[in-house]
C-alpha cells in the first residue's frame, strides 16, 4: 500500500514528507531499542517506534528505512524533524498505541521485515 | 593478511565521546562514500550499521575517539579507535544483553548489549582489543 494510504489508517499527522506520500510499502518493524532494529530491521520498511529523539532518524537512515511512524500521540523534538528533512526520510505521527497501529496496519496487508529471528545472517 | 592489497581510499574521522550530539554523523558519510564509489546497497549498509554502533560506543562510554575507513579492491576495513574507559571483561561485554549503559543512553534507544554483537554479525570479520583506563579499539572488515 502507499504511504498516503498508511497515514488514512492510522489517521496519522505527517511532520515531514508530504511528497513521499505515494511510495510503496510492504513491510515494518516495531520497537524502542535501537539496536533491535539495527539487528533485524529491512530496507525499505516502516519503522513504529516511541521514541522521538534524533536517532531514530539516523537508524532509519543506516538501514534504508521508507519512514518512521511514531506511536502513541508523540511527537518528534525539533531537531528529529530537522534531521528528518536533511536525510529526507518522511516521518509521521499516530495516537494509536503500538498494538493498536500494528493491528490496524497488519489488517489491511502490512506485514513484519521478518516473520521470527532466524540464526541465519541475512543482511538484506 | 591485507598488507598486499593496494589501499584505493582511506579517511579518518574523529568524534566527541560522551554526547550524543553528533552520534550517527561519520555513518553517514562512510555511507555516502561507499555509495559513491558504486559499492553494493547491502555492503554499504553494513559499513553503515557497524560504523553506527561503533560511533554509538564512542559516544556513550569513551572520552573521544575516531574511527578509519579503508577501501581495497576486496574489502572495506572500518576501525573505531577510542581514549576512554576501556572494557575490563571483553567476553562479558559481547555478551548479547550485557550492558552498563547509563539511564540518559536507553533514554536515547540504547543500551540493550547488542551493539558488539550487531557489529560482529554484520561483519566478516572482528576484533576487538582494550586498555582499561586508556581505550578500544575495533576493526571491521566486510568482503566487498
Ligand atoms: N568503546 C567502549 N568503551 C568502553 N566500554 C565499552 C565500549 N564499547 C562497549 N563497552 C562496554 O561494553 C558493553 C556492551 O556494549 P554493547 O554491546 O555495544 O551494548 P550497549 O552499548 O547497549 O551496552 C557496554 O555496556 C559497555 O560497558
Ligand atoms: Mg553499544
Amino acid at each position: 500500500m502507499t504511504l498516503r494510504e498508511v497515514q488514512e489508517i492510522l489517521e496519522a499527522e505527517v511532520f515531514f514528507g508530504h511528497d513521499q506520500l505515494g511510495m510503496e510499502v510492504k513491510t515494518a518493524f516495531g520497537a524502542d531499542l535501537m539496536s533491535d532494529v539495527l539487528a533485524f530491521a529491512k530496507a525499505g520498511s516502516l519503522l513504529l517506534t516511541g521514541l522521538t529523539n534524533p536517532q531514530i532518524v539516523r537508524t532509519s537512515d543506516v538501514l534504508d528505512i521508507a519512514a518512521i511512524i511514531i506511536v502513541r500521540g508523540k511527537s518528534p523534538l525539533p531537531e528529529t524533524i530537522r534531521l528528518a528533512e536533511e536525510l529526507n526520510i518522511p516521518i509521521l505521527g499516530t495516537k494509536y498505541i503500538l498494538f493498536e497501529t500494528v493491528g490496524r496496519l497488519y489488517m489491511k496487508g502490512i506485514v513484519g521485515c521478518i516473520e521470527k529471528v532466524s540464526d541465519k545472517r541475512d543482511f538484506s | 593478511m591485507i598488507s598486499h592489497e593496494t589501499v584505493i581510499y582511506e579517511n579518518s574521522f574523529s568524534l566527541e565521546g560522551r554526547t550524543f550530539k553528533n552520534a550517527g554523523y561519520i555513518s553517514r558519510q562512510v555511507k555516502t562514500l561507499l555509495q559513491r564509489m558504486k559499492l553494493s546497497k547491502e555492503v554499504a549498509r553494513r559499513a553503515a550499521i557497524v560504523t553506527y554502533e561503533a560511533e554509538i560506543n564512542i559516544c556513550s562510554y569513551a572520552e573521544r575517539g575516531k574511527i578509519i575507513l579503508q577501501v581495497t579492491p576486496k574489502r572495506i576495513i572500518i576501525e573505531a579507535i577510542d581514549e576512554g574507559q576501556g572494557i575490563a571483561d571483553i567476553k562479558l561485554a559481547m555478551k548479547e544483553g550485557y550492558s552498563t549503559a547509563t539511564e540518559k543512553i536507553r533514554h536515547m534507544g540504547f543500551g540493550a548489549g547488542m551493539g558488539l554483537s550487531n557489529i560482529k554479525n554484520f561483519s566478516d570479520f572482528f576484533h576487538i582489543t582494550s586498555k582499561v583506563g586508556k581505550g578500544t579499539h575495533l576493526k571491521m572488515i566486510i568482503r566487498i
